[in-house]
């Protein structure tokens, strides 16, 4: 046990470590460095002198495996640097940003594994009637409208029609006032939540109906005990599998998704920040935000692994 | 014969669907009584399963009763409504299935799964608990505390079928159905479960219905046998009666295929030719015609009922035991 665990993170360690290779060499790829980052179309006006001493600065044209091992190593002693767009560091910026995107990712996906798992389950206990059809129904709209769409349309139709929207305030805080922001989270996770539900949906319905056909379950239904103790405690518990594995990827979708979600509902989360950053060819932010997005994919893919463990014994070895 | 405890009549179960219905268990009559032990006998295929599943209403779909009745204790189990149902399953009528690795819940300690079932009958926790412990040793599985906290995947077939029979009798259900419950065992274990169920049997008076294909564990256990072929039952006698002296060439040929104890001389084993018939496609007449060395021309127009052949047994063939007794 404790031999997995030890196992499992080193592993993630590599795999962060690739993700940090990709991100150092991707980065340098893109046209103009930090010194034209910073200055502009005006670092055509700097002197030779001038030139050279920001060169020496930022450690332009200091060999690539340097530059990588020095952003790694200052970024793992908790430096991430400093904005060249803002002057702000890196740390105080993405610390605004990421409470939000972290609050828009958990409340989409607690709203689209409810309405995944609700629908998935009621379409798998009544197959071919209504209850599943109506689930079906919005499963087909959660994934077959983009987000994009969605959000655009919720934020058209709220804004004119009863002319709310909440986010005209500012963003405010859960702990600065909850209700307001309860309002503002809740519509763009909506809106992400559609197309996690729907994926979930389909895949607790089809899980139900496999597990509901298997021996063990006709034996549970031989013991004679009530619905609720079949549905979920065999039915369900044993469905739990794919529909984890499910939920994990659409979570990592979803660190994607919030990129558009947060642009459309002007949420000032990572999203947002990453989109304003590559704009300014602001290094040091994108690097950061894409490393925080890659290590929220690797944990969940981790805690996802930790889950099956924890639900089906013939995995724990 | 005293008052049948479970008595399955004119029972037919098969798959409706637009253009008709295909009829795999054709009109079954079983009767058992307390404290009888019926063998059901016949190949896969047979119905026999599928007649089992009927009693408790566990027939997966889209199989389902086409017709007749299953009385337990002269109530008609067929009209009873989900909550009636739910008692009996595993209550009065507790059924051990075929294949014991996928019969139990992978995701549940064996134990779990046997309490449940107590639970399910209004047994309290405590009482349940030690319930399970008391069964899981009364089947014959070494060290019950450690079977009842294993998940089925560490536990091996024997010891699964072993757990699904103590589940099954842990209720002391009235009406034990057990599926084909030894075909996994070795004969030693075998012959412990056999013991097992005639000696609770001996106190409870519990009816038994044992389905098998294994005619030994038949002649060891049962009191009365009921053979199926394609999804009727052909001949019914008991059991000594059909070893001596079988009423059905279908029988007849059956026990012809059984090995003899006789060692040195061994005769070449008798084999039945063909194939059984799809129950759901059957041509007019006798279904075991095309195998039936005695077959004459009415068995291809006409299909014989069960006719009484005396000294408590019936069979569904037109001609005389006679022709088959050398």
């Amino acid at each position: 046990m404790l031999l997995g665990i030890v196992r499992r993170i080193v592993s993630m360690a590599v795999t962060l470590f690739g993700v940090a290779v990709v991100i150092f060499v991707v980065l340098r790829l893109l046209p103009g460095n930090a010194v034209t980052a910073s200055l502009g179309v005006s670092s055509g006006l700097l002197t030779h002198a001038q030139l050279a001493a920001l060169n020496h600065f930022y450690g332009v044209g200091e060999p690539a495996v340097q530059q990588f091992f020095s952003w790694l190593g200052s970024t793992l002693t908790g430096n991430l640097g400093i904005s060249l767009a803002s002057r702000e560091p890196v740390s105080t910026l993405v610390g605004a940003a990421l409470p939000i995107t972290l609050e828009l990712a958990l409340a989409s996906m607690v709203l689209g594994i409810l309405i995944g798992v609700g629908f998935g389950m009621i379409g798998a206990l009544h197959p071919g009637r209504w209850q599943d059809d109506v689930g079906q129904g919005v499963s087909v709209v959660g994934l077959a409208i983009p987000s994009f769409v969605i959000g655009t349309g919720l934020v058209t139709f709220l804004s004119s029609v009863f002319h709310y929207f909440p986010a005209s305030q500012g963003y405010v805080s859960l702990l600065q006032n909850p209700w307001l922001n309860i309002q503002q989270i809740f519509f763009p996770a909506l809106t992400l939540s559609l197309g996690i539900g729907a994926a979930i949906m389909n895949t607790t319905r089809a899980a139900m109906l496999e597990v509901s056909g298997l021996n063990f379950a006709r034996t549970a239904r031989g013991k004679g005990v009530s619905t609720r103790v079949l549905v979920w405690r065999h039915l369900f518990l044993n469905a739990l599998v794919p529909v984890v594995t499910m939920s994990g990827i659409q979570l990592g979708y979803l660190l994607g998704g919030t990129v558009i979600v947060e642009q459309i509902f002007v949420l000032p989360g990572l999203g947002r920040l990453l989109v304003t950053s590559i704009n300014n060819r602001d290094f040091p932010v994108v690097q950061t935000i894409t490393l925080i997005f890659a290590t929220g994919f690797v944990v969940v893919n981790m805690l996802v692994d930790v889950l099956y463990t924890i639900i089906d014994p013939r995995t724990r070895r | 014969m005293s008052a049948a405890e479970l008595s399955i009549r004119g029972l037919r179960v098969g798959i409706a669907h637009r253009h008709g219905v295909d009829e795999i268990v054709r009109g079954v009559d079983l009767e058992v009584a307390s404290g009888e032990k019926l063998g059901v006998v016949g190949e896969s295929g047979s119905g026999k399963t599928l007649t089992m599943l009927s009693v408790l209403q566990l027939l997966p779909s889209p199989l389902a009763v086409l017709g007749g009745q299953v009385l337990l204790d002269g109530e008609d189990l067929m009209h009873a409504d989900e909550r009636r149902l739910r008692a009996v399953r595993g209550g009065e009528v507790a059924m051990v299935y075929q294949d014991p690795m996928s019969s139990l819940n992978p995701l549940l300690r064996v134990g779990t799964q046997i309490v449940e079932a107590l639970r399910a009958h209004g047994v309290p926790v405590e009482a349940a608990r030690a319930r399970t412990r008391e069964v899981l040793g009364q089947v014959g599985l070494p060290q019950p505390e450690r079977i009842e906290s294993s998940f089925p995947h560490e536990l091996s077939g024997g010891m699964l079928q072993r757990v699904m029979i103590a589940m099954a009798l842990s209720t002391s259900p009235k009406v034990l159905i057990a599926d084909e419950p030894t075909t996994a065992l070795d004969v030693t274990i075998q012959q412990q479960i056999l013991d097992l169920v005639s000696a609770l049997q001996a106190e409870t008076s519990m009816a038994v219905i044992w389905v098998t294909h294994d005619l030994g564990v038949v002649a060891r256990l049962v009191d009365r046998v009921a053979v199926m072929y394609a999804g009727r039952v052909v001949e019914q006698a008991p059991t000594r009666k059909l070893f001596a002296r079988p009423t059905h060439p279908y029988t007849a040929a059956l026990l012809a295929s059984l090995p003899g104890p006789e060692i040195g001389h061994r005769k070449p084993l008798h084999q039945i030719g063909g194939t059984p018939p799809d129950p759901a496609h059957l041509s007019p007449g006798c279904p075991f015609r095309a195998r039936c060395p005695y077959a004459i021309g009415r068995c291809a127009v006409e299909e014989p009922g069960l006719i009484d052949r005396g000294s408590g047994s019936v069979a569904a063939c037109w001609r005389e035991p006679e022709l088959w007794e050398s």
